[in-house]
C-alpha cells in the first residue's frame, strides 16, 4: 500500500466497520468489500449527552492509558504477615468492612453477625449477642470501609485491630495494601457467622496461623510474587475469585520451607500446613489485595473513565472511577443466582456482599471465567457460556492483561479496565463470581454464584464524569 | 419416606459440577432432598444437618444422599444422578463469539486500516465516531441531528492525529471506487471530488459517469464527503482540507472539486488560499447566488480536462405540455438539489419560498390547507431534519412526498411539478416503482408537467434506464442534469406568464 493513497480501503483486505442502519452494511457488501457490524443498541436510558460529553474530553483517552498502564505496571509481592493493630494503625473499636460507607442501622444480617463476632474477638463484649446493642449506641466503636485504608475483606470483610494481614508491596512505589486471612468455607465470620467455633478459629488463626505466617514470610528470601502466581493459577483452571485451589499449592509451595524451619512446634506447622491445604480459598485473600495495589495505581487521572472499584457492603453495591478520586456511586446489592448448599434457597440468601469484587475490577474472576469453566456451572451454565463471558467483558474494558492470559482463548489477555462509558453504551454489566451468605446473621454460607452490579451505578459515575469535564 | 446413602470411592467431581448434580436429581419425581458431594468434613456437617446417616468415608469418597417417597423407586433416582454427573458434550462449532457492540470493539477484530461507518442516531453517533479516530481509523458519520460542538469536537481530535471525519450529515462517500452511504456507482478515474453536500457529490458522478463513457481518465475514484456544516464559521472547513490534502498528496488524482452549499464568506476566503497552495488543480463549486449550477461545474470539470461537454440526456420531453398554472412546485429529498433549482428559479420567480429558505423571510408558511406547498411558489426538501423526524429519509420512504405530490396536482394553480429522483447505493431497491404509479395518479385529471431530475449510473443496482422509462411511461420528462430540468421547468412557467 503506497503511502499517498488516501485512504487504505481497497487495499488487499478492504474493510467497512457499519454501525447502525443494516441497509448501508448490506451496500457495502453488495460491493463485494467485506463489513464487520457492529451490534449497536441504544445506551442506558438518559446517557446520550453524558456519553458524547466524556467521549469528547480531550483528556480522556490519554487519561485511561495512563491509569490502565499505571495498574498494568503493578507487580504485587508479599513483603510482611502483622496484626492490623500494627500495619493499619487499627485501634479497637474501630471495625473496618467491606463495600462503601454504611451505618449500623442500613446494615444487612452477614454484616452484622460479622462485627458482632469481631467485637466478642476484641473482647468489647463477652457474648456476640451482646455487641448489638454496642454498635446502636455507636458509642466507642467505628465503621468504615477497608478500601479507605488500602485493604480489602471478602464478604463481610469485617477487620479487628488483632487480626493478622498480609501486606503487599509494589516495590516500585513503596505502595501497600492489605487482607486479612481466609478462615475456610462454612461457619466463618466473613459470612457473618459467630458462634464459638467460628471464634475459636480466629483465635487460633490470631495465636498460631499468623505469627507462623509472619515467620515464614520473613523468613523466605525471595517475596513471594503474588501477581506472578496469579499468573500462573490462571493457566491452572483458576480464575482467582471462587476457584483459587491451585494459588493456594503454590502459596504453600513458596513458604512452605519457611515455616518448617522457623523453629514453631511442629504440631503447630503440621495444623497450618492442613489448614491452608485444605481451604482452597486460602489465596483469595491475596489475590483480593494484590487486584486492588493494581487498581489503586491507576486511581485519580482526571478524565479517566476506568472503575478502581467495585465492592458491596450487602446493602449497597458501590464503585469508585479513577477520574471521580473517593467518591463511591452507590445502588441497592443485587442476589446472586447460584447454586445453594443442603437445603438453603434463595429466600435464604442475603444481596451480594465483599470486597472480592476486586478481582473483576482488575480483570479476573468472572472476567476469566473462560479459564475456569467449572465455575460457569454455578449457574447452570456451559463451557461456551465460560468463553462467552469472558469475550463479552471485552465489550466493557479498556486493556488486555499481556501477563493475565487465557489459553483456551490463544493466550487472549484477561480484559481489564472497566470503562463506565462502555458499560452505558453496551448495557454490559461486570459479571462477577460470588459466595453467597446467609441473610440472617449467624447462619454463614448458604450458597454461591453469580451476580452482576445494580445497573443505575454506571450512569451515576458518567454524569459525576461528564460534570467534571473542562469547559471547551 | 426414605433414605438412601452410597459412598462411591475413587469417584471425583469438582464441588460446582457436583452442587449442579444435586439440584438436577432434587428435581426428580419422587425425590425429596438430594445431596451429591464429595466427603470433605463441611459437607458431611452439611449432610448431618439433613439428617443423612453417612458411615465412615474419606474426603476421596463422594457422597451420594437421597431422601424418596416411600413408594419411589431407588433405581431411577440413582440413574438420575448417573445422568446428571455424565458430562455433556459441547456443541460443535464456536457459538461463543458475539457480534461486537461498539464500533471501538468492532475495529478492534477488524485490524487496521479499515473505515468505520456510523449511522446511529445522532444523540449516539458521536461517541461512536470517537471510537473510531481513538483507533486511528478514518470515520464517515452518516446521522444526522449531531451537536456542532460535537461536530467540532470530533474533527479537532482528527485534525491532531491526521484522521479524516466524514460528516456528521455525510450523506455521500466514494472511497477508492467504494460507495458509502446513498451513494451511485461509478467507473473510477482520476478526479476526486469533496463534498459538504450529499446530492451535490452525486449530481457530479452522475453527470461524470455519463461524460466518462467515451474518456478513460473522466471518472471518480474517490469523493470524500465531509458533512453539511463542515464549511460553516464553527466548523471552519476542517475535513474539507484533510480531504483535500489527501487528494492532493494522491498521484493517481488529476484534478480535485470541491462541492458545497453556500459556505461561510471567510471560510471559503481561507479555502481558497489553502487550494493555493496545493499541486493539483482544484475546481470550487461552491453553489450561492450568482455561483455556477453543479452541471456547470461538471462542464468546467470536462474542459479542464480538455473535453467538451456532452449533450445531457433528456427523456419523455414528448410528455410535457404548456404548464397548467402559474406556480413552480419543487417536491426534492436532495438538499442539494432542491438548493441549487431554489436559486436558479429565484434569478427568474419571486418570491420563491421553502422549508431549507434561501432566507429567513422566504420560509415556506403553512398555508390554509395544512399542506407543505405554500401559496406561490414553493420548494420542499422533504430530506430536511425536521421532516424526517420519527421517520425514514424520503430516499427510502417515499410516503409524505407522493401524498404532497397528489397535492400539488390537485392545485389549480400549479403549473409545473419539478422532482428529484436518486438512485444508487443505500437507496429503495425500485424507486421509480414508487413514484411512477404518483406521477401517473397526478397528472389523471389534468396533465401537470412532471419534471423529474433522475440522479443515477448505468451501473447502479437500480439500473438507469429501466428507472428512467418507468417514470417516462408514467408520464414525466426525465433529466439527468438537475439544472437542465430546472431550466426547463422555468422556461414552462415563464411561457405560461
Amino acid at each position: 500500500m503506497s503511502e499517498t493513497r488516501v485512504m487504505s480501503v481497497g487495499a488487499t483486505t478492504p474493510t467497512v466497520v457499519a454501525c447502525g442502519a443494516d441497509m448501508f452494511a448490506d451496500a457495502v457488501a453488495d460491493q463485494a468489500v467485506e463489513v464487520e457490524r457492529v451490534d449497536w443498541r441504544p445506551p442506558m436510558p438518559g446517557t446520550e449527552a453524558d456519553l458524547a460529553r466524556v467521549a469528547t474530553d480531550p483528556r480522556r483517552t490519554e487519561a485511561n492509558r495512563r491509569a490502565v498502564e499505571a495498574m498494568l505496571g503493578v507487580t504485587a509481592h508479599l513483603v510482611d504477615v502483622a496484626p492490623a493493630s500494627e500495619v493499619l494503625g487499627l485501634e479497637k473499636g474501630q471495625f473496618l468492612h467491606a463495600g462503601p460507607p454504611i451505618e449500623w442501622a442500613r446494615t444487612s444480617g452477614p454484616l452484622r453477625g460479622a462485627l458482632m463476632g469481631g467485637a466478642a474477638l476484641e473482647g468489647l463484649v463477652d457474648d456476640p449477642e451482646g455487641a448489638a446493642a454496642l454498635f446502636e449506641s455507636g458509642s466507642n466503636v467505628s465503621l468504615e470501609p477497608c478500601h479507605h485504608r488500602s485493604a480489602v475483606g471478602p464478604m463481610a470483610g469485617v477487620v479487628t485491630p488483632s487480626m493478622w494481614m498480609w501486606v503487599l508491596e509494589d516495590r516500585a512505589t513503596g505502595r501497600r495494601t492489605y487482607c486479612s486471612l481466609n478462615e475456610g468455607l462454612g461457619k466463618v465470620l466473613r459470612y457473618g457467622a459467630y458462634n464459638d467455633e467460628v471464634l475459636t478459629r480466629l483465635r487460633w488463626m490470631g495465636d498460631v496461623l499468623g505469627p507462623l505466617l509472619q515467620a515464614a514470610v520473613r523468613g523466605t528470601a525471595e517475596a513471594s510474587d503474588v501477581t506472578g502466581i496469579l499468573t500462573q493459577m490462571l493457566q491452572m483452571g483458576d480464575e482467582a475469585h471462587n476457584r483459587n485451589r491451585a494459588g493456594t499449592l503454590m502459596l504453600l509451595r513458596d513458604l512452605s520451607p519457611a515455616m518448617v524451619t522457623a523453629g514453631f512446634d511442629g504440631k503447630d506447622v503440621a495444623d497450618v500446613l492442613r489448614f491452608v491445604g485444605g481451604n482452597d480459598h486460602f489465596f483469595l485473600n491475596l489475590a483480593m489485595p494484590a487486584c486492588k495495589l493494581a487498581l489503586d495505581a491507576g486511581r485519580d487521572v482526571p478524565g479517566s473513565t476506568m472503575v478502581v472499584a467495585m465492592a458491596r457492603n450487602g446493602t449497597d453495591f458501590g464503585i469508585q472511577v479513577s477520574g471521580t478520586g473517593d467518591e463511591w456511586f452507590t445502588g441497592p446489592a443485587q442476589v446472586a443466582e447460584g447454586l445453594f448448599l443442603g437445603d438453603y434457597g434463595p429466600d435464604d440468601a442475603n444481596p451480594d456482599i465483599g470486597d472480592s469484587a476486586i478481582t473483576e475490577t482488575a480483570g479476573i474472576g468472572g472476567f476469566a471465567m473462560a479459564t475456569a469453566p467449572a465455575i460457569v456451572r454455578l449457574v447452570g451454565g456451559s463451557v461456551p457460556d465460560a468463553l462467552a463471558t469472558t469475550r463479552r467483558m471485552h465489550e466493557i474494558t479498556l486493556a488486555e492483561n499481556p501477563r493475565w492470559s487465557v489459553p483456551v482463548l490463544e493466550f487472549q489477555g484477561t480484559p481489564t479496565g472497566i470503562d463506565v462509558t462502555k458499560v452505558c453504551r453496551t448495557g454490559i454489566l461486570p459479571q462477577i463470581n460470588t459466595g453467597m451468605a446467609g441473610a440472617v446473621a449467624g447462619v454463614g454460607q448458604v450458597g454461591a454464584g453469580l451476580v452482576t452490579p445494580p445497573a443505575e451505578i454506571f450512569p451515576k459515575a458518567l454524569a459525576a464524569l461528564a460534570a467534571r469535564v473542562p469547559a471547551s | 419416606m426414605k433414605d438412601h446413602v452410597e459412598l462411591r470411592s475413587g469417584a471425583y467431581a469438582d464441588s460446582v459440577t457436583l452442587l449442579q448434580v444435586s439440584r438436577a436429581v432434587q428435581a426428580t419425581p419422587g425425590v425429596l432432598a438430594a445431596q451429591v458431594a464429595m466427603a470433605t468434613g463441611l459437607n458431611l456437617e452439611v449432610l448431618e444437618g439433613m439428617g443423612f446417616d453417612v458411615p465412615d468415608s474419606s474426603p476421596n469418597d463422594m457422597v451420594v444422599a437421597l431422601r424418596l417417597d416411600d413408594d419411589a423407586d431407588v433405581a431411577a433416582a440413582l440413574a438420575a444422578v448417573d445422568a446428571a454427573l455424565t458430562p455433556t458434550r459441547p456443541t460443535s462449532g464456536d457459538t461463543t463469539v458475539a457480534p461486537p457492540r461498539t464500533t471501538g470493539s468492532a475495529l478492534r477484530r477488524s485490524g487496521s486500516g479499515a473505515i468505520a461507518l456510523v449511522s446511529v442516531p445522532g444523540a449516539s453517533a458521536t461517541v461512536e465516531a470517537m471510537d473510531a479516530l481513538e483507533a486511528g481509523h478514518d470515520v464517515m458519520v452518516f446521522s444526522d441531528n449531531v451537536p456542532v460542538a460535537e461536530e467540532v469536537a470530533l474533527k479537532t481530535y482528527a485534525a491532531g492525529r491526521g484522521a479524516l471525519v466524514m460528516g456528521p450529515d455525510c450523506g455521500t462517500a466514494v472511497v477508492d471506487g467504494v460507495g458509502l452511504g446513498f451513494a451511485n456507482a461509478v467507473r473510477p478515474g482520476r478526479i476526486g471530488i469533496v463534498a459538504a453536500s450529499g446530492t451535490g457529490c452525486q449530481q457530479l458522478l452522475a453527470l461524470l459517469h455519463h461524460a466518462g463513457a467515451t474518456h478513460d481518465e473522466v471518472g471518480v475514484r474517490w469523493a470524500l464527503g465531509v458533512g453539511g456544516r463542515d464549511l460553516s464559521s464553527a466548523v471552519g472547513g476542517t475535513s474539507t482540507r484533510e480531504a483535500l490534502r489527501r487528494l492532493d498528496a494522491d498521484p493517481d488524482v488529476d484534478l480535485v472539486v470541491v462541492v458545497s452549499k453556500p459556505p461561510a464568506p471567510e471560510v471559503a476566503s481561507d479555502l481558497t488560499s489553502y487550494v493555493d497552495t496545493l499541486g493539483t488543480p482544484v475546481e470550487l463549486g461552491l453553489l450561492g447566488r450568482g455561483q455556477r449550477d453543479l452541471t456547470a461545474v461538471a462542464e468546467a470539470v470536462l474542459a479542464r480536462l480538455g473535453h467538451d461537454a456532452p449533450q445531457w440526456p433528456v427523456h419523455g420531453a414528448h410528455n410535457t405540455g404548456p404548464a397548467t398554472g402559474p406556480l413552480l412546485r419543487g417536491l426534492f429529498v436532495g438538499g442539494t438539489l432542491c438548493d441549487e433549482s431554489m436559486l436558479m428559479a429565484t434569478d427568474v420567480l419571486s418570491p420563491v419560498r421553502s422549508n431549507i429558505p434561501l432566507s429567513p423571510d422566504l420560509a415556506l408558511a403553512p398555508n390554509e390547507r395544512g399542506d407543505l406547498l405554500g401559496d406561490g411558489h414553493s420548494f420542499v426538501d422533504f430530506g430536511d431534519d425536521a421532516l424526517t423526524q420519527g421517520r425514514a429519509h424520503p430516499m427510502i420512504d417515499p410516503t409524505l412526498r407522493n401524498e404532497q405530490l397528489a397535492r400539488a396536482a390537485a392545485d389549480p394553480s400549479t403549473g409545473v411539478v419539478l422532482l428529484d429522483l436518486v438512485l444508487g447505493h443505500g437507496a429503495e431497491p425500485d424507486p421509480a416503482a414508487l413514484l411512477a404509479p404518483a406521477i401517473a395518479a397526478a397528472r389523471s385529471d389534468r396533465p401537470v408537467p412532471v419534471i423529474v431530475s433522475l440522479v443515477g449510473t448505468d451501473l447502479d443496482p437500480q439500473g438507469l434506464d429501466a428507472q428512467c422509462d418507468a417514470l417516462v411511461a408514467a408520464g414525466a420528462e426525465v433529466h439527468l442534469s438537475n439544472a437542465a430540468a430546472t431550466r426547463r421547468a422555468l422556461d414552462l412557467i415563464g411561457s405560461q406568464a
